[in-house]
């Protein structure tokens, strides 16, 4: 009973969060952008402590549910762990606790996170290490999915799915995350849920408050024949049969060890008090779950890799890339409020990048803020009508605005290059910056000032400019823009 | 010298006789003509191959078939840009085969490749069993000196494997105005050198093709007793009859212009009988009006009729890039059935509705492009003018159907034409302005569309 239900919220929660670190469709995140704020890391540093006491009441009751339940992580292990030839029963035994190991690695990430290194400390953090496998692994796939489906939709006139793009950051995103999954998912296959109890400093925190949980897992010492079939299928490692106790610090209270007693000798309920839970399920769990587990990854596996559909040239001006400039201060996105906010807030969970429908947002490849979202408008513009990035944020690295305290909110402003304006090099009017300036910010005068009829160059009242990149990223010069954007360290309302 | 004098004679019967001709033609259209047709399926879909319209040209006295094949909008290689010379040998080869004798080309067509695939095509038959149109293409600047345009022709020749033109144009006059003529035919001599080619009989009949300032229009006709222009081409169809200058005031009513040239007894090629499509690709509701009055007949071919009633049409163009356009048309011209004026006065209303859509009047005949900077401007204007036919524009944020309107206006957009060649990416260089022969506005209508777009996109909640 506990196993099935464990594993239908456990579906939920997964299928949810890896659906909006997926969507490509844009219209998800109005449902479920509230998975990925209760998880607990992203709620402290959100300073959402309403949720963090929650998920600590939580854990005083139930236990480590969160670590089964709500953490995708965890539960991609479990998946893990079911795969293969290895995924049989009675592979597990009963080991002690590092709790060495983890306290150490629990004091490197608190240091590392105070000391706003936020960036490096996350590649250990549960929830975003799963956000980036899911962005620069499953994304891509699923991209490439939902094209195959926008060109089906196309041939027959449907508007219901539209092609969606799909930029490539670059091979470190990719291979960092790989390196991760190879990792946990290696431990997960052999080891359970090695990860969680060695390493994961959120399972060590709630390790340590599931010792004084109020329901337990626990022994029926009476109908116990001491069989072991509960410590080898225990993926925690944690139950010692031969002397009857359980680890809470590690116990994910996950059900399984209660499901395959064959005496009923394993209970959940008030610890060290009932001996007489009568009402466990020994029938096989439904393989309804199951099924719920695998939507996600099968609908993963299913798909091909997409195939760009190759759009033919006839008669058109061949266009080049544009390329990044090099900007004296990044940019972070509204709401960020400084920079030094999104580097100790961000967790690098990917969830910006993979929701921007703009493809403004990027992981950042500098080491001080690793896999962070960076911003450049080369493929688009920050759009005045999209605050989606700071909806989506659980960590308060992008707090929520509005599209309206979006418009005055300066991140940046724009700086004119005179070597790459089109009116100067290829002598025709333009003025694109200007007409696309969601502020007006941008005024075209004269480049011959004595002469009133001469091409049109841009000037940027600084004052007004907030910085989207529209101008950037409409300009005609390519591959460098002839305007482009400074960011600004903290943001400012003009 | 006999020449001119059969010409006038010409002129005398064909200036008095052709209203009274046309008149007359439209009323011979009887019921037990066309039942026959109407009751067998075979003959709607299969063209005979022996019942095509012929009209005489008064000088040269050929037979020129009602239907022209424009070779403008040739097929592509699937994928590529390369012109598809199989299919399009297969067109010529079965227009030749149902009587199709007229090819109108130009050396700037198919991004330059459409005067070759024509002389392909067309070397495999017999010279004298068709005439070849082109044109002396000079719009850019660098071909308006004399040796350059005379270059433009040679190479015309070549490209066509002939030793002769049948047809041969002053291409596009009236863009650009009368510094254009000017600088492009008058004072590089190469009017004169035409009619000296035509002496030569290089060239065997004489004329011009005719787009926007009609100072020009007027100008050509006035020196026509001193060239005698062979044929003239001019745009004619039921919309540009009388609405070509409301719909843009820098054109011409072809009432008025198919009028000049019936004083003088030239006969006229016409060009945009369907305006690239848009009078096929009508609103649903006119549509539905057509086919209750008649059911079996394609909303084009009511466009070709009409453009073929005229006696004074020598032939009509079709740029025809598939066999089911080059199979109606054929239909609706072996033999032409004329529109009769209860017809014609149908027409004008349905014309009458279509101007009031107000669509940009853009035939997609890609003399815009490449533009510099990349945008796709026809792509742009097609998807923009094929919406608003339909009137699914979503306009009124209040109506239900504004939110699905609106995703069927961007999606359909992005998979019309790629984001980096939208409207958001013109620059108002005006560069593509003097090339557009229907004289749009090409920078403010991207503009106008730019912020259309870009409203619809800000209502993103």
């Amino acid at each position: 009973m506990l196993k099935r239900i464990r594993q239908l919220f456990a579906a939920l929660f997964f299928t949810g969060i890896t659906l909006l670190l997926l969507d490509v469709s844009g219209r998800l995140h109005h449902y479920l952008s509230w998975m990925p704020k209760v998880q607990l890391l992203p709620a402290l540093l959100a300073a959402n402590f309403a949720i963090v006491a929650a998920i600590i009441v939580l854990t005083l009751l139930l236990g480590r549910i969160y670590c089964s339940v709500i953490c995708p992580l965890g539960v991609m292990q479990d998946l893990f762990a079911r795969l293969g030839r290895h995924a049989r029963h009675n592979r597990y035994r009963y080991s002690k606790a590092m709790w060495g190991l983890r306290v150490c690695v629990l004091i490197v990430f608190t240091v590392l996170t105070v000391a706003g290194i936020t960036g490096i400390a996350a590649l250990i953090a549960p929830y975003s290490t799963y956000g980036r496998i899911a962005t620069h692994l499953f994304q891509p796939i699923w991209t490439g999915a939902n094209n195959i489906l926008a060109l089906g939709a196309e041939t027959v006139d449907s508007y219901a799915v539209s092609e969606a793009d799909w930029v490539f950051y670059g091979w470190v995103p990719i291979a960092v995350t790989s390196l991760t999954l190879i990792i946990i998912g290696v431990l997960a296959w052999r080891g359970g849920r090695t990860w969680c109890n060695a390493i994961c400093p959120v399972g060590t925190v709630l390790g340590a408050t599931a010792r004084f949980s109020l329901l337990k897992v626990h022994f029926n010492e009476k109908k116990c024949i001491t069989c072991g079939k509960c410590s080898r299928n225990c993926k925690s490692s944690c139950i010692d049969f031969k002397n009857h106790s359980i680890d809470a610090s590690r116990c994910v209270t996950c059900g399984n060890c209660i499901s395959i007693c064959p005496k009923d000798a394993l209970s959940y309920g008030i610890a060290k008090k009932s001996a007489d839970s009568s009402e466990n399920s020994n029938g096989k769990p439904a393989d309804q779950s199951k099924r719920q587990f695998l939507v996600g990854t099968a609908l993963l596996a299913g798909a091909a890799m997409a195939q760009e559909e190759k759009k033919v040239d006839g008669g058109l001006a061949f266009i080049e890339d544009k390329v990044a400039p090099k900007r004296q201060t990044p940019l972070t996105p509204p709401g960020s409020l400084s920079a030094r906010n999104m580097a100790t807030h961000c967790t690098s969970c990917q969830l910006c990048v993979s929701e921007c429908p703009n493809k403004v947002l990027r992981p950042s490849t500098s080491l001080d803020k690793f896999m962070q979202p960076a911003m450049g408008y080369e493929n688009g513009y920050c759009r005045p009508e999209c605050t989606r990035c700071s909806q989506v944020c659980p960590t308060g690295a992008i707090r929520p605005i509005t599209p309206q305290e979006k418009s005055s909110l300066q991140i940046g402003h724009a700086v004119w290059v005179k070597k790459n304006c089109i009116p100067l090099t290829d002598g025709v009017a333009c003025g694109n910056c200007a007409r696309h300036c969601p502020t007006g910010a941008i005024t075209m005068i004269p480049s011959d000032p004595s002469d009133e009829q001469s091409l049109r160059i841009p000037m940027v009242n600084t004052a007004v400019c907030i910085g989207c990149g529209a101008c950037e990223n409409l300009c005609p010069a390519r591959p460098l823009s002839a305007i482009y954007v400074e960011g600004h360290e903290v943001h400012r309302e003009i | 010298m006999s020449k001119h004098i059969e010409r006038r004679d010409f002129l005398k019967l064909f200036g008095t006789g052709a209203a009274a001709v046309t008149a007359a033609l439209a009323g011979c259209r009887g019921k037990e003509e066309t039942q026959p047709v109407k009751d067998d399926y075979n003959s709607l879909q299969e063209p005979p191959e022996d019942q095509m319209t012929y009209r005489t040209n008064p000088t040269t006295g050929d037979k020129v078939s009602l239907l022209g094949y424009g070779m403008m909008r040739l097929p592509n290689r699937e994928g590529s840009d390369e012109i598809d010379q199989e299919t399009v040998n297969t067109l010529v080869d079965y227009a030749l085969k149902h009587g199709v004798n007229y090819f109108d080309t130009s050396p700037a067509y198919c991004r330059g490749l459409s005067e070759r695939a024509t002389g392909i095509a067309l070397s495999r038959h017999p010279r004298e069993s068709y005439y070849i149109a082109t044109k002396l293409s000079n719009f850019n600047e660098a071909t308006w000196g004399r040796r350059e345009s005379i270059d433009m022709f040679e190479n015309s020749l070549k490209e066509l494997q002939t030793d002769y033109i049948d047809y041969y144009l002053l291409h596009g006059c009236g863009m650009g105005g009368m510094k254009n003529l000017k600088a492009r035919y008058l004072d590089n001599g190469m009017l004169n050198y035409c009619i000296g080619q035509r002496r030569d009989g290089r060239i065997r009949n004489l004329g011009f093709s005719y787009h926007g300032d009609v100072e020009v229009f007027d100008y050509l006709l006035s020196i026509h007793d001193l060239v005698h222009w062979d044929f003239v081409q001019i745009e004619l169809n039921y919309l540009d009859w009388d609405y070509a200058n409301e719909i843009n005031g820098r054109n011409t009513d072809a009432r008025y212009l198919y009028a000049e040239l019936q004083k003088r007894g030239i006969p006229a090629v016409i060009m945009e009988p369907l305006l690239g499509g848009r009078l096929a690709n009508i609103p649903q509701y006119l549509m539905e009006r057509m086919k209750e009055r008649d059911p079996e007949a394609t909303i084009a071919s009511w466009a070709f009729r009409y453009a073929g009633t005229p006696e004074g049409v020598l032939t009509v163009l079709s740029g025809m890039t598939y066999m089911e356009h080059l199979r109606d048309n054929l239909l609706t011209y072996s033999p032409l059935h004329p529109v009769t004026q209860d017809e014609e006065d149908f027409l004008y209303d349905i014309a009458y509705h279509i101007v009031n859509v107000k669509l940009i009047p853009c035939n997609d005949c890609k003399y815009c492009m490449p533009c510099p900077y990349g945008v796709d401007i026809p792509s742009i204007f097609v998807h923009y003018n094929k919406v608003k036919s339909h009137d699914r524009l979503p306009e009124n944020t209040q109506s239900e159907e504004y939110a699905r309107l609106r995703r069927e206006f961007l999606v359909g957009q992005d998979r019309s034409v790629p984001r980096l060649r939208q409207a958001a990416h013109c620059i108002g260089c005006n560069q593509c302005v003097s090339h557009c022969p229907q004289n749009i506005r090409i920078p403010d209508e991207l503009h106008k569309i730019d912020e259309f777009v870009e409203n619809l996109r800000r209502e993103e909640a």
